[in-house]
């Protein structure tokens, strides 16, 4: 599913973010990605979301290797991918109903389609009484869940995670987290890259650890 | 609303030039040759000359003023009645008025006809005003070749200002395009709303210049009748037009969108996630 071979990245301007990467995460796994600040993690998702290009090595997602996808075709390989931002990126001028659309209406589905499925995603993350509401009127762990339910609302086939739940109370986290385990019971292929190593071993799932851009578990 | 006035003279100037050239063709269609005879020649050459004119390729029409309807005309005019009675003879020679085929008195067929007419034995002089008509077209000339440098300068600005007005909405909206790429928003989804802006301010701004031309029509309507009365031509200030309408929406609507289309090209690729 998604197979990194030898992989490096460099910085335009030196840093060296990631080096020699091999990984091979299978279709419907649940990966941990863990490592102190720094030491790559961000990186490790932005390669596959296309957000950043490695410089070196080879990345085979879902067959394609993503050296080969042209600009042109970057938005169409993003549709399949569910990205939670370390920083939400939500919209603050919309309504949580058009953040969480977002991803429907690229796509293009109808407007009763994008109704129905944005309600779903947003009672699976316990926020359906928010949808007319803006994101500066909920809280930062609000946002967060709010950033789930847009990463999924599209059910794409890989969900990653970028410290899902970095401003989140441990039982807040632990919901969290349990959500991700259901999407992975479906079949969706989940990357998390998260620092509370902690946490992230109650969770009995593989573990990849990076330090200073390596790969430090044999795992 | 800028955009609007920046359209609005060019517009205006396509009026303008619609009258003037409307002046200027009635003032071509008078153009009249006054073919003053020999003292000599008598009533009958007279109308023989006037007669073969007539069936001349590049002449429409040829009238015969006789010498005596000359002198009573300049008697009512004048009113020397009894000095002009005291004459033997009529001071006055025969007078044929011909109206050549062509309008254009700039045309060097006029030049040509006239040097052919003063051929003539019997035809003394020939007199037409084309001077200072001659003049007249030249300014216009003169006027057309400003009116499309300023045209295209205004042109180049509505381009710029429209161009600019697009590059600080997609800086306002970058977060939006950031994210709408991240979550594979193509080029082209991103781009449409910002080139229906564009298709927008074009309507909006030609609607804006159509409103100010019409206006200022309006205002000018009442001084240039006063005007054409005085220059005894029966002139009608002429509006846009529908043709000249669609014409100026069609440039307003097609600068919108050019202008838009550049600005997004040139700065949608800077926002990258
Ligand atoms: N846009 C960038 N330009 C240059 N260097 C960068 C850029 N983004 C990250 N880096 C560098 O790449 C390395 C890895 O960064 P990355 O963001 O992947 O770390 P991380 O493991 O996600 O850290 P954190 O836990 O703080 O989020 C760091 O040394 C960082 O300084
Ligand atoms: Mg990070």
């Amino acid at each position: 599913m998604i197979q990194f071979t030898n992989v490096s990245m460099i910085y335009p301007g030196g840093n060296k973010a990631l080096q020699d990467i091999d990984l091979s995460i299978e279709k419907g796994e649940m990966v941990y990605i863990s490592g102190r600040s720094g030491a790559g993690k961000s990186t490790l998702l932005r390669l596959i979301n296309l957000i950043d290009r490695h410089t070196r090595g080879q990345i085979v997602i879902k067959g394609q290797n993503l050296e080969r996808i042209k600009s042109k075709r970057i938005s169409l390989f993003r549709r399949n991918i569910g990205f939670i931002f370390q920083d939400h990126k939500l919209l603050n001028d919309r309504t949580i109903f058009d953040n969480v659309a977002l991803p429907l209406v690229i796509a293009g589905n109808t407007h009763q389609d994008i109704k129905r499925r944005v309600q779903a995603s947003l009672d699976k993350v316990g926020l359906l009484s928010k949808i007319n509401s803006y994101p500066m009127e909920l809280s930062s762990g609000e946002r967060q869940r709010i950033g789930f339910a847009r990463a999924v609302v599209h059910r794409p086939s890989i969900l990653l995670a970028d410290e899902p739940t970095g401003n989140l109370d441990p039982a807040l986290s632990w919901e969290i987290m349990k959500l991700f385990e259901q999407f992975n019971q479906v079949g969706v292929t989940v990357m998390i890259a998260s620092h509370e190593i902690d946490m992230i071993r109650h969770m009995q799932k593989r573990i990849i650890i990076l330090n200073e851009g390596r790969v430090i578990n044999a795992s | 609303m800028v955009i609007g006035i920046a359209l609005a003279f060019p517009a205006g100037f396509i009026v303008f030039l619609d009258n003037v050239s409307a002046v200027s063709s009635s003032l071509n269609n008078t153009v009249e040759l006054n073919l003053f005879l020999d003292m000599e020649v008598n009533e009958k050459q007279a109308t023989a000359l006037k007669d073969r004119l007539a069936t001349h390729n590049d002449i429409k029409e040829t009238i015969l003023i006789k010498n005596d309807e000359a002198l009573s005309e300049y008697k009512k005019l004048s009113g020397f009645d009894n000095v002009l009675d005291a004459l033997d003879e009529n001071p006055f020679p025969h007078l044929i008025l011909v109206k050549p085929e062509f309008n254009n008195v700039v045309d060097t067929k006029v030049t040509r006809l006239v040097n052919e007419l003063i051929e003539i034995p019997e035809v003394e002089n020939i007199q037409y005003d084309s001077k200072w008509i001659n003049r007249l077209v030249k300014i216009i000339d003169i006027v057309k070749l400003v009116v499309l440098i300023l045209s295209a300068l205004l042109v180049t600005a509505v381009l710029l200002i429209i161009g600019n007005t697009i590059r600080l909405s997609i800086y306002n909206n970058r977060d939006e395009i950031e994210i709408t790429k991240l979550f594979g928003g193509s080029d082209s989804f991103i781009q449409r709303p910002f080139l229906y802006s564009g298709f927008w301010y074009g309507v909006f701004g030609s609607f804006v210049a159509w409103l100010l031309v019409i206006v200022s029509i309006s205002i000018l309507d009442a001084p240039i009748k006063k005007l054409s009365g005085l220059y005894e031509t029966s002139f009608q200030l002429s509006g846009l037009g529908i043709a000249n309408t669609l014409f100026l929406f069609g440039i307003g609507i097609f600068l919108g969108l050019i202008g838009s289309w550049i600005s997004v090209k040139r700065h949608l690729s800077s926002i990258e996630p």
